[in-house]
């Protein structure tokens, strides 16, 4: 069992505050995604709950024991680096090895331990190579390889598919989430890439400039994002967004359409919609159309909203050319309102 | 001009006056060793074996080396560890520590006289804390193994510096990602030391015991000023074939001797530090 509980930690460098009063539970054998932009904090707070970084205040738990004053090797972690830091003057095998050495398991029980997370990671030919002799995809496989051979209650992991190419990634990408998903560990995965976050995480936290700006699963994630910030920094494209006025009784005046939105509002909202949750037919948003990109099994639309703009991923049968003007229909469900002064979401009483 | 001259252009005057003034003595020395008026002999080897003080500077200049220099290594790595943690005032640091580097090695010696002679520093102090009644001799021929710890306190002073600077810079280069791997996985302050520290500063402690090896064996004028004669070394013996006993044949003889040992530490620290083929990063 090893819920991870970060309470109330912050921690600045000098004059920079990197993270700002940081509240976040993780269940046990929970897969959690840190998500956002560099610079937000992810890796401090990755770096904090691994005990290679301090907290300036704040406290930090593991499986219910306090470990913010504990070194990393008594907080029953084991990590996987952006660099893989496997050591180059050891073997595979030692580099597997390593921290059951550290541990003083006997020579059998390593042994049986390595060979089978090396099996596991489809690296059991390479153990007595150097990493100098491994592909980056190889020295990943190792890195990971040694993280699950310490059999440990929490897995961090620091970008660990940042350095690989698009295709490698891919396929690490689901051999990571099957093998995790066997090992039974409470998993916090950093990274910047939202495809990854969304396909690996039981649950995404988006972090902007030190904070958690929601933390949920990842299809709540997608379709009700929290805050403005949200909405704008998952999905690709991302979600559009319009300035409205009230006409009151919960109406709303969208680029001259009037739409329902929440009845308790203030005069001015934010209008959001999500590329593909738009068709085309009489009687909705006028968008003048100036980028049109087939992609295959859809068309990405850029056009002009209310003199912004505005992105649609359409049908690819449609027959769209820049100049011409579309009439996109927001579906009703689909619609979100976020408050401009504070930047949240403002839900729609139901 | 062609590009692919252009280098060994450049390095022309640089070999030029290394084979001008090394390469050519060298090989002079190395056919005088070898030959008198009627060719090849191996006359001077057997002169300068022969000669009552060779074997005991050749076994001082190897004991003294294999003193002084684990005893550097030991500390350099201490001084190292510390300054290669420190964040400020590291370069600061290094500096004093680098002192006695700008100073030559006759000088050295002489400072360390000043205080180990009859009238010096500590034979006053002794005096003046009245332990002794009146000043007393620690460099004399009675006392051989004072005059050789006071060799090794000077070599010590001296020329620790160098190998502590070239294994900061070694340690400056290992990635802080395998510190912090080797932390999470379980090893403490110590267990980093050997298993990341030590291993991967291989090339550096390569280098800087090369370096400190064949120093050590050359050593000469901190020598001749704590002990005179008392204390034979081979660079010792080379000055006195040359230029007491006249004889440049002995001379070349025992320089090819300081050569062959050199060389023999330089193979020995290559093979017992190599790197593996593909452990290098």
């Amino acid at each position: 069992m090893a819920e991870i509980v970060v309470k109330n930690v912050a921690k600045s460098f000098g004059a920079f505050q990197a993270l700002h009063s940081i509240d976040l539970t993780i269940a046990d054998q929970e897969f959690m995604v840190l998500l956002g932009a560099s610079g937000c904090g992810k890796t401090t707070l990755l770096r904090i709950i691994a005990g290679l970084e301090s907290p300036s205040q704040g406290e930090v738990w593991i499986g219910g024991r306090r470990v913010d004053q504990l070194p990393p090797r008594q907080r029953g972690i084991s990590m996987v680096f952006q660099n893989y830091a496997v050591f180059p003057h050891l073997t595979v095998f030692e580099n597997i090895a390593f921290g059951l050495r550290m541990k003083k398991l006997p020579q059998a029980e390593v042994r049986d331990r390595v060979e089978r997370t090396a099996e596991l990671m489809h690296i059991e030919q390479l153990l007595q190579r150097y990493s100098g002799q491994l592909s980056g995809g190889q020295r990943q496989r190792v890195a990971v390889a040694r993280a699950l051979a310490m059999e440990p209650d929490v897995i961090l992991m620091d970008e660990p598919l940042s350095n690989l190419d698009a295709l490698l990634r891919l396929e690490m990408r689901a051999e990571l989430k099957g093998v995790l998903a066997g090992s039974k560990t409470t998993t916090i995965y950093v990274t910047h890439d939202q495809v990854e976050a969304m396909s690996l995480a039981d649950r995404i936290s988006v972090m902007n400039g030190g904070r958690i700006v929601q933390a949920a699963s990842p299809v709540e994630v997608y379709r009700n994002p929290a805050a403005r910030f949200v909405g704008s920094f998952i999905g690709n494209p991302p979600m559009n967004f319009i300035a409205a006025t009230s006409d009151g009784d919960g109406r709303y005046r969208v680029a001259g359409l009037d739409l329902d939105g929440p009845a308790a509002a203030g005069p001015r909202l934010e209008f959001a919609i999500r590329p593909e949750d738009m068709t085309v037919a009489p009687g909705g948003l006028r968008a003048a159309v100036r980028v049109v990109e087939p992609l295959g099994a859809h068309t990405l639309v850029t056009c002009e909203v209310d003199g912004a703009v505005f992105r649609a991923v359409l049908d690819s049968d449609l027959r769209i050319a820049p100049g011409d003007e579309l009439s996109l229909v927001p579906k009703p469900d689909r619609i979100r309102w976020f408050d401009p002064e504070t930047s949240s979401a403002v839900p729609v009483a139901s | 001009m062609n590009n692919k001259s252009l280098p060994y252009l450049l390095l022309l005057p640089a070999t030029l006056f290394l084979a001008v003034f090394f390469v050519y003595p060298f090989a002079q020395i190395a056919v005088q060793a070898f030959t008198a008026e009627q060719g090849f002999t191996l006359q001077h080897f057997d002169k300068m074996a022969t000669n009552w003080k060779f074997w005991p500077s050749f076994w001082n200049t190897i004991i003294l080396a294999a003193i002084v220099v684990p005893l550097q290594l030991v500390m350099a790595l201490a001084m190292a560890s510390i300054v290669a943690k420190l964040k400020t005032g590291r370069n600061s640091i290094l500096y004093v520590f680098t002192i006695p580097l700008g100073l030559s090695d006759l000088a050295a010696g002489i400072i360390w006289l000043a205080i180990f002679e009859q009238s010096g520093f500590l034979s006053s102090m002794l005096v003046g804390l009245g332990v002794v009644d009146r000043p007393v001799l620690f460099l004399g021929y009675q006392n051989l193994w004072v005059i050789f710890i006071a060799v090794i306190l000077a070599e010590l002073w001296r020329a620790t510096a160098i190998v502590m600077v070239i294994l900061v810079s070694g340690m400056g280069l290992i990635p802080k990602e395998y510190y912090e791997a080797a932390e999470v996985f379980g090893a403490g302050p110590w267990k980093r030391f050997l298993k990341v520290t030590l291993p991967m500063l291989r090339p550096s402690l390569q280098t800087a015991l090369i370096l400190r090896t064949i120093a050590a064996f050359e050593v000469f004028a901190v020598v001749v000023a704590l002990g005179g004669t008392s204390l034979p070394v081979l660079v010792g013996q080379t000055y006195d074939w040359q230029f007491n006993l006249r004889d440049s044949g002995g001379a070349a003889a025992t320089a090819l001797v300081i050569l062959a040992i050199s060389i023999a530490a330089t193979l020995v620290f290559l093979r017992l530090l190599r790197t593996p083929r593909g452990a290098t990063p």
